[in-house]
């Protein structure tokens, strides 16, 4: 069960602002059923530009709505500039913090709100779209999202980007290029987090270094991979070059070229060796899988 | 608050009697059944005949009976064991809506050069045993299918299944933990090779299961370091809870048929009342084929998370296949199997009775759902005013 805080139980409970506005200056949609939770917020402004009602209609768990409703309560009174102000973790504070699984539903209260805003300064026009390269396909989270959520939240690990905005949390296909875009902003900071060093053997042996892949593969990575209907094969291993082939959803991925092989290699190094780098066999990837035992 | 408790497929209240039962095991005899003075050996007594009531429960021999740590670990034990004395077969076949405790295991032996065969179920969660019998093949290790569903209460024609796969010379095994004291089965008069059940889930405590292995099946050991439970189960054992399980299983043999017929009357009044007084609801599973005491309702457009929050202020318990229920993003795995599309399946509410729930508590339920859906549906952008 989550803890949920006693702020949170009372707009989950008595939602403020429930419904739609008629005439609307402005409409933020984010979200879809298949994702498990969307926001329709609409507002109406007043003579001086300041919000002066502000509804939302929302589908998902009481954290999602809890956030919804204390959303509408923050911007009412605020001018559209005061309102873009108003980040993710205004929300969460105000609802006196949020599990951290749930941190996503904060963030959905942030983006309908600017969706809200940018449709009324587009005159009504403007629906919310999705802005830069797509990085998590499970969830359509793209480049420019995940660099907010990081920046604004001061996030070090793929875990906290998946709690925050989702992205990674379904086949974990991405994880690899959100720690990239993790360690491109966050750089030193990534560094400074005390971990424990990596228990490595030492000298291996060819065949030792051939098995230690294989089972690395095996328990680290095909889990993620077939979660989402992919899977993957050790085709060769070269010195230090693995050559591996994508199966199933991940052979027909258009991003397996940044993503796939980035996890994979990052896992490799973590548990084998740091001198490994990984290729990508394309042509048994189009052949019938064969099995290897 | 008075607790309506409609969980009971998570687990169950421990019976008055068979807490009774268990008492003296922990302060008076707490002797060690492997002892050789009279003070533990008399504790194998109890054993005995928890085993005897285990195996009249089930309709099979006590020496058939092997005492675990829960269903988990049965099942573990089943897949596990059984591979392991038969190395030279690569395959075992499943289905989509096992319990994790199974589809895990499987999944993960196809890390270890298994072939795995997960066998698709309908959109009433049905299988097609021509699917089965076509997969089936030399190379088949093991079947594993469990006899009803934890989440929609869906049963298997598991006898028929047990006889087509045995047929074939393939081990069966089915995890009956839904299953064991909700309907009556009876082992002798099936093929069933390896069978798992949990303590807690029939009103004996939590930590304790069984696994039935059928007299001749080959199953390696999956525990070793002593010569409890034959030798298949080393450890000492939880007395305490292989003892309350006997009795649960006497209790269950005692009022099976009586009892279903009235906790059926009460899910089928939840049920009917719900799936009428609520708009957009509806049902998952078959209909016909199914434990007396689930049912598992979709309630569209709105989050089970949501329901579920709004349920438990009124002190009613009850649980979701919703993604936000347990902190992954994605539904549960048999509705989606079951085809069960998005609308749905975040929005599904499962009640599970058992015979400690009484007609005022459906009556109750039946008052308190369908505001929350209401209210709900008033809040989403899916649902039109």
């Amino acid at each position: 069960m989550w803890e949920y805080t006693d702020k949170l139980k009372d707009h989950f409970f008595n939602p403020r602002n429930v419904g739609e506005i008629e005439n609307p200056d402005g409409v933020g949609e984010v979200g879809s059923l298949a994702c498990g939770d969307a926001l329709k917020l609409t507002f109406k402004l007043d003579e001086e530009g300041r919000i002066r009602d502000a509804k939302f209609k929302t589908f998902g768990c009481a954290s999602a709505i809890a956030t919804s409703s204390v959303l509408t309560e923050m911007i009412k009174g605020k001018t559209l500039d005061e309102a873009a102000e108003v980040t993710n973790k205004d929300i969460a504070n105000y609802l006196g913090g949020l599990p951290v699984q749930k941190m996503h539903c904060s963030v959905m209260g942030r983006e309908a709100l600017e969706a809200a805003i940018e449709n009324y300064r587009s005159g009504g026009k403007k629906k919310h779209e999705l802005e830069g390269r797509v990085v998590c396909n499970c969830f359509g989270v793209t480049e420019n999202e995940i660099e907010r959520v990081i920046r604004e939240n001061n996030l070090t690990t793929v875990e906290q980007v998946t709690n925050y905005c989702k992205a990674g949390g379904g086949c974990g296909g991405c994880q690899g290029d959100i720690e990239k875009i993790i360690e491109k902003l966050q750089g030193d900071k990534v560094k400074e987090i005390p971990a424990a060093a990596t228990r490595r053997v030492g000298k291996l042996t060819n065949i030792q270094k051939i098995q230690l892949i294989q089972q690395t593969i095996n328990e680290q990575i095909r889990p993620a991979l077939r979660a989402h209907g992919g899977n993957i094969e050790l085709i060769d291993v070269e010195g230090d070059k693995v050559i591996v082939a994508f199966r199933g959803m991940c052979a027909q991925c258009m991003l397996a070229e940044f993503t796939m092989k980035d996890l994979v290699e990052a896992r490799l190094r973590e548990f084998v060796s740091d001198r490994l780098f990984v290729e990508e066999d394309k042509d048994s990837a189009s052949q019938p899988h064969n099995h290897r035992g | 608050m008075k607790t309506v408790y409609f969980d009971n497929n998570a687990t169950t209240k421990v019976a008055e009697e068979v807490l009774e039962e268990i008492k003296p095991l922990f302060c008076e005899l707490y002797g060690n059944p492997s002892s050789m003075h009279t003070f533990g050996g008399q504790i194998g007594r109890r054993i005995r005949k928890a085993r005897e009531q285990v195996a009249r429960l089930l309709g099979c021999e006590p020496a058939e009976i092997i005492f675990t740590s829960g269903g988990t670990e049965s099942d573990n034990a089943a897949i596990k064991g059984t591979l392991a004395a038969a190395p030279d077969r690569r395959k075992v076949i499943t289905t989509r809506v096992e319990h994790p405790a199974v589809l895990t295991a499987c999944r993960e032996l196809a890390n270890h050069g298994y072939t795995v065969v997960e066998l698709v179920v309908d959109k009433e969660g049905r299988l097609d045993l021509a699917d089965l019998e076509e997969k089936l093949d030399d190379d088949t290790a093991l079947v594993t299918i469990m006899y009803a569903n934890n989440e929609t209460g869906v049963i298997f024609p598991v006898d028929k299944i047990a006889e087509l796969v045995t047929g074939r010379g393939v081990v069966f095994h089915t995890d009956a933990v839904q299953a064991v004291g909700k309907i009556p089965l009876d082992l002798s008069k099936s093929n069933i090779d390896l069978l798992s059940l949990s303590g807690h889930k029939l009103h004996a405590p939590k930590g304790v299961g069984v696994l039935y292995v059928r007299k001749g099946t080959r199953l390696a050991p999956f525990m070793v370091g002593g010569h409890q439970e034959a030798g298949k189960r080393a450890g000492t054992e939880n007395v305490p809870g292989i003892v309350g399980l006997g009795k649960a299983c006497e209790l269950a043999a005692e009022n099976i048929e009586e009892e279903n017929d009235r906790v059926k009357f009460l899910r089928d009044k939840l049920e009917s009342t719900l799936l009428q007084k609520c708009p957009g609801s509806r049902l998952n599973g078959d209909k016909d084929n199914r434990l007396p005491n689930t049912t598992n309702i979709s309630f569209e457009y709105i989050e089970g998370e949501a329901i579920l929050l709004m349920l438990d202020k009124y002190g009613i318990c009850a649980s979701s296949g919703s993604a936000c229920t347990s902190g992954s993003l994605e539904p549960s795995h048999v509705l989606r199997a079951m085809g069960v599309p998005f609308t749905a399946a975040h929005g599904s509410v499962r009640f599970s009775l058992s015979r400690y729930n009484t007609e005022q508590e459906v009556d109750y339920t039946i008052e308190k759902m369908p505001p929350i859906v209401d209210k709900l549906r008033r809040l989403s952008p899916f649902v039109s005013a």
